[in-house]
């Protein structure tokens, strides 16, 4: 048995590991920068002012920074998901009519524990529940599109007001999506197969019994989790991102995808669609193009268009979903996406 | 004894499956384990976070991966 093991054993172990943690945390987070300065200025005696140095630089200070963050951030926020689950969500939206279930549908998509390889189960026991097609979509919109990992980083990076624009926008484009397909009556372009699931059982008990240690111990396994899942996006991210920092002039961006460009938010989004990434790799991307004088509105429409159109998901989607439906899904969010990226560059500019 | 694996082949559904094998080993249960990878078989169990696993028709655990020792103590019971 390794030492953490046996710390972990204890009550006593364990508050003295987090504590450690911490400070060793706070440590880090507050010695990064120096760190690099020391050696890439001092040790390697390399030149501060020049672009490679600002790329190497920017590249292991972002790195740590980010990872730095993502530990805290994916702890928090596993911890208080693991309140909810999407069982007790089908349960709380189980009998709502459209409009209000949409809202709720896309509030509760936002803080429900939920990973892009279980939408097709939630789909078929969210309408075998009763739930209408409507409403399970603006949940199963809102729940990639307002991402708990890219809010928190948003807050630590941009400040409240950029991140209450994107929940905002989020939430919205998920009820509103939602809402509008269901008023098409999308139920014909469902595969059958949904509506003949029956519940053989009765469903499963939505509240865990867990305690405060399990909840504890989920949020530790799932930095581990997510952090293996995704280190290579993150460092693709982080990498572009150094790259452009010490590279790209500022006028390049400002002047062929400034806030006046007419498709500046279009190509951001096809760019972002066919990105596999994920809401924390694009963020260090975001952070440096904004730096170079890009829009918010272009930024909140890229990083949106990243997170909630994927093509895997799309791909797994089809399995409940005929091809029309799925077209129209992603004709209205794409929309909204849109609409949001050219709203905002005109409100903020 | 039946012991199902409900996922639909996620790298989480593997690691139940593996624990869950591992479990049935140590504890010597005469049981069959069998995975259940379609989607509508799935959703009738009532469960919409993989991996489940459901024994002798009874959802126990669902949305995660319990550690071995967890894993032992629900079959446990059945043994008795």
């Amino acid at each position: 048995m390794s030492l953490l093991d046996r710390l972990l054993e204890t009550r006593r172990g364990r508050g003295l590991t987090l504590v450690t943690a911490t400070a060793v945390w706070f440590g880090v987070y507050f010695l990064n920068e120096h760190l690099w300065d020391w050696v890439l200025y001092d040790g390697f005696g390399m030149d501060p002012e020049a672009r490679l140095t600002g790329t190497i630089h920017f590249f292991f200070y972002d790195s740590i920074k980010i990872a730095l963050l993502l530990v805290i951030i994916i702890f928090v926020v596993t911890y208080l998901r693991s309140y909810m689950s999407v069982e007790r969500t089908r349960a709380l939206l189980g009998g709502k009519r459209e409009g209000v279930g949409n809202v709720m549908a896309a509030g509760l998509g936002v803080v429900t524990p939920f990973c892009s390889c279980s939408a097709v189960p939630a789909f078929i026991g969210f309408v075998s529940a009763g739930v209408p097609i409507g409403v399970t979509l603006s949940f199963l919109v809102a729940s990639p599109m307002v991402n708990e990992i890219a809010i928190g980083m948003l807050l630590t990076l941009f400040g409240v007001k950029i991140t209450a624009i994107y929940v905002g926008a989020g939430l919205i484009i998920a009820i509103l999506a939602g809402w509008i397909l269901g008023r098409m009556g999308v139920q014909k372009w469902v595969e059958p197969f949904v509506f003949e699931t029956k519940l053989r059982c009765k469903p499963v008990d939505p509240s865990r019994a867990l305690t405060f240690d399990d909840r504890v111990t989920m949020g530790i396994e799932e930095v581990g989790t997510v952090l293996r899942k995704i280190w290579p996006y993150l460092l693709v991210g982080i990498g572009l991102g150094a790259l452009i920092h010490g590279w790209v002039p500022t006028e390049f961006f400002t002047t062929y995808a400034g806030a006046g460009s007419t498709f500046g938010v279009l190509i951001a989004i096809g760019i972002g669609i066919p990105l596999y990434s994920n809401a924390a790799g694009v963020m260090p991307l975001v952070q440096v193009l904004f730096e170079k004088g890009l829009p918010m509105g272009t930024l909140l429409a890229f990083m949106m268009a990243v997170v909630a159109l994927s093509l895997p998901e799309m791909i797994l989607l089809r399995r409940v979903l005929k091809p029309q439906l799925l077209a129209a899904y992603v004709a209205v969010v794409g929309t909204g996406i849109v609409i949001v990226g050219y709203l905002f560059n005109f409100l903020l500019a | 004894m039946n012991i199902k694996i409900l996922g639909p082949g996620c790298a989480n559904c593997k690691n139940l499956e593996r624990a869950t094998r591992e479990a049935v080993a140590e504890l010597g249960l005469d049981a069959a384990i069998e995975k259940v990878e379609d989607y509508a078989t799935i959703a009738s169990y009532g469960v919409m976070s993989t991996p489940a696993l459901v024994v002798d028709e009874e959802v126990v655990l669902y949305g995660r991966v319990p550690k071995a020792a967890e894993i032992r103590d629900l079959l446990s019971p059945a043994t008795a």
